[in-house]
């Protein structure tokens, strides 16, 4: 039985209607302006939509000379070898740190901050000088080793709470029952630290991909990325290009954002950092 | 009761930073021994559990088993399988992976491991669940996938953490029974932690008392319970009621002088090494006999003490009495109930009153402690 009810009440929705039309617009207005420029053969002002569409920047991007498949693979490869070497560092710095009563453990976890709390430029600009003069600029290793100081912060940081996340009776269990150190570790601790770590990987592919300061003062002109690629293509204004670069970026962000909600779990994400 | 060592520890210590954990722990255990350490939280019975498990390295002192020095062994290398109080099974394997892993690491053909799994699941009752993860198990089966995991291997000894803790106590009653039962049918030597003192005393063929990291007393259950060796074991035994009464040794007796409350009387002294002074008499509630004090008083060896009932309630199966003496209040059970504000008289028998040298500078009192452990084991 419904009572007397304040009439204004039943006008609720419309400032809610208000407030969620405002917020989609500025989520997916930008996403859907970004979506015509990938398919506008023109479009100028006053125009509100684009006046003919077409596939003809597509074409222009992905041909052998417009430079988009060999940053898209440069920035796969780069991506991808960044994410190893960075777990490769992870796994045993994230254990020791969550296993071990190390006296300088928050020290240590803050220092990885470290390449975040000073200003890219500055710190790239000299990355760059450096490596300029041991002759790793302008090479894959170079960029990944720019791509991994940035992204080992995230590596780190989620493989420390995933492992402290594993209780440490399951490992002794292990023990007990006559594995050694390394079988443990093997069978019982890295299976359930899997998903914290499969996250940790995402975080640091995604931030590898999106990574511009790094790759432009390390990489280019030799090693062309995707986000350069952007870059040029922007500062051209030519938007259709920039445009399909950006969805390339954003469709694996996209997915792989999905796969972190999946895998992060709220016991290990309540132990980041600590 | 000197055995011959199946398991010994020998002067064993454990220090946690500066706080001293076990001091001075020997104990020896035979092969095929249900032995129950008990006491109250933090006496160290769970560090000395684990002492044996090799999670910890003792400060001092050894561990042997089949006269071997296994102190500074790793875990995995001493045959000695632990049944975590949380059961640490592994989530991400099955029942059946979670039994089997032992026999995995020992290189078990798998058809070997599959078959000894299944056999380990219908002793335990858990049949049927071998594709089931441990979180869609109830407690009760959890838990006995975990003695499944640490019987498997065929551990000669088996370590409880108290096992049973985490169990309803409908469940806990019948586990207790069902533990036992398999520990002799395996003849498997066992060492189960508990603060539970009713299941030490149903499970354990001896029981050894832990206060403060060093051993209280060690004896079969009829023992700590009936000849508590220092007034912590009869306190913990259940032997609340504590008096103050003097007295003194004469011959095989030990005379009680009369007090406020009590009449003289006189207990034999069945070897306890009691000196003249004051003495810290302990006995149970359901120890006691209450009567009326117009009634013809009970006869028997023991000692009398008059006092008036403070309040009176119902537990179940007996009455319960609060009874005050003088200044102190105690506790004694009888058949039916006495009014509050009754006069009433209260017996202990001779056999059911622990007493103990009370007077804290009297070195006596804490040798006989320390040592107590060592003289019953």
């Amino acid at each position: 039985m419904t009572g007397p009810r304040n009439p204004l009440a039943a006008l609720w929705w419309v400032p809610r209607g208000i407030i969620f039309g405002l917020m989609a617009f500025f989520i997916f207005g930008p996403l859907f302006n970004m979506l015509l420029w990938t398919v506008a053969e023109k479009w100028y002002f006053p125009y509100s939509f684009p006046l003919e569409y077409g596939f003809s920047s597509w074409a222009k991007v992905f041909a052998p000379r417009g430079g988009a498949v060999e940053s898209l693979v440069n920035s796969l490869i780069v991506a991808l070898l960044t994410v190893v070497v960075s777990l490769a560092l992870a796994i045993p710095a994230g254990y020791a740190l969550a296993r071990l009563k190390l006296p300088l453990r928050s020290v240590i976890l803050l220092a990885f901050l470290i390449p975040q709390a000073f200003p890219n430029l500055t710190v790239y600009v000299n990355i760059a000088r450096i490596f300029y003069e041991i002759g790793l600029n302008g090479t894959i290793p170079g960029v990944v080793l720019v791509h991994v100081s940035h992204g080992l912060v995230y590596a780190v940081w989620i493989a420390t709470a995933a492992f402290s996340a594993i209780d440490v009776e399951l490992e002794q269990a292990a023990r007990n029952i006559g594995a050694g150190p390394l079988r443990t570790f093997r069978d019982v601790t890295l299976p359930l630290a899997a998903p914290g770590l499969m996250a940790s990987a995402i975080f640091v592919f995604l931030e590898s991909l999106d990574e511009f300061t790094g790759s432009y003062f390390v990489g280019a002109p030799d090693v062309n990325m995707l986000p350069l690629l952007l870059y040029t293509a922007g500062a051209g204004g030519n938007y259709q290009i920039a445009s399909i670069t950006a969805l390339l970026l954003l469709v694996p962000s996209l997915v792989f954002m999905l796969m972190v909600e999946r895998f992060l779990k709220a016991d290990v994400l309540s132990r980041v950092g600590h | 009761m000197e055995r011959n060592g199946f398991l010994s520890l020998s002067g064993v210590a454990s220090r946690y930073g500066s706080t001293q954990v076990l001091t001075d722990i020997d104990l020896s255990i035979a092969k095929g021994e249900f032995v129950a350490l008990l006491g109250s939280s933090g006496c160290g019975k769970t560090t000395l559990l684990r002492v044996l498990a090799g999670f910890i390295s003792p400060s001092a002192g050894e561990v042997r088993v089949r006269h071997r020095d296994v102190t500074h062994l790793p875990p995995d290398k001493r045959g000695m399988a632990l049944v975590f109080q949380s059961y640490a099974l592994w989530p991400h394997m099955t029942v059946a992976q979670n039994i089997g892993y032992g026999l995995k690491l020992k290189g078990v053909p798998r058809a070997e491991i599959a078959a000894r799994v299944a056999a380990m699941q219908s002793l335990l009752g858990l049949d049927g669940l071998e594709a089931r993860k441990p979180a869609a198990l109830s407690g009760g089966q959890r838990q006995r996938v975990a003695l499944g995991r640490a019987l498997a291997i065929d551990p000669e000894i088996l370590l409880l953490d108290e096992p049973l803790s985490n169990l309803d106590a409908r469940i806990r009653l019948s586990v207790r029974h069902e533990l036992r039962a398999l520990q002799k049918r395996l003849g498997i030597t066992a060492i189960h932690v508990t603060h539970d003192r009713e299941e030490a005393m149903v499970m354990a063929d001896r029981i050894v008392i832990l206060d403060k990291g060093r051993i209280a007393q060690a004896g079969t259950p009829e023992d700590v319970y009936n000849r508590p060796a220092s007034a912590f074991v009869a306190a913990f035994m259940g032997a609340e009621n504590v008096l103050s009464l003097a007295g003194t040794p004469s011959g095989d007796e030990f005379a009680i002088e009369a007090g406020p409350v009590n009449a003289a009387g006189s207990v034999p002294l069945a070897g306890r090494p009691l000196a003249a002074g004051t003495v810290e008499a302990r006995f149970r509630p359901e120890a006691t006999r209450l009567f009326s004090t117009d009634e013809v008083a009970l006869i028997g060896s023991g000692i009398t003490f008059r006092g008036e009932v403070a309040a009176v309630s119902y537990p179940g199966g007996h009455w319960r009495h609060v009874v005050r003496l003088g200044e102190t209040e105690i506790m004694a059970d009888a058949e039916r109930a006495f009014e509050p504000g009754s006069r009433v008289g209260v017996h202990v028998p001779a056999d059911a009153l622990f007493l103990f040298n009370s007077s804290a500078p009297q070195p006596a009192s804490s040798i006989s402690r320390a040592t107590s452990g060592k003289v019953h084991a």
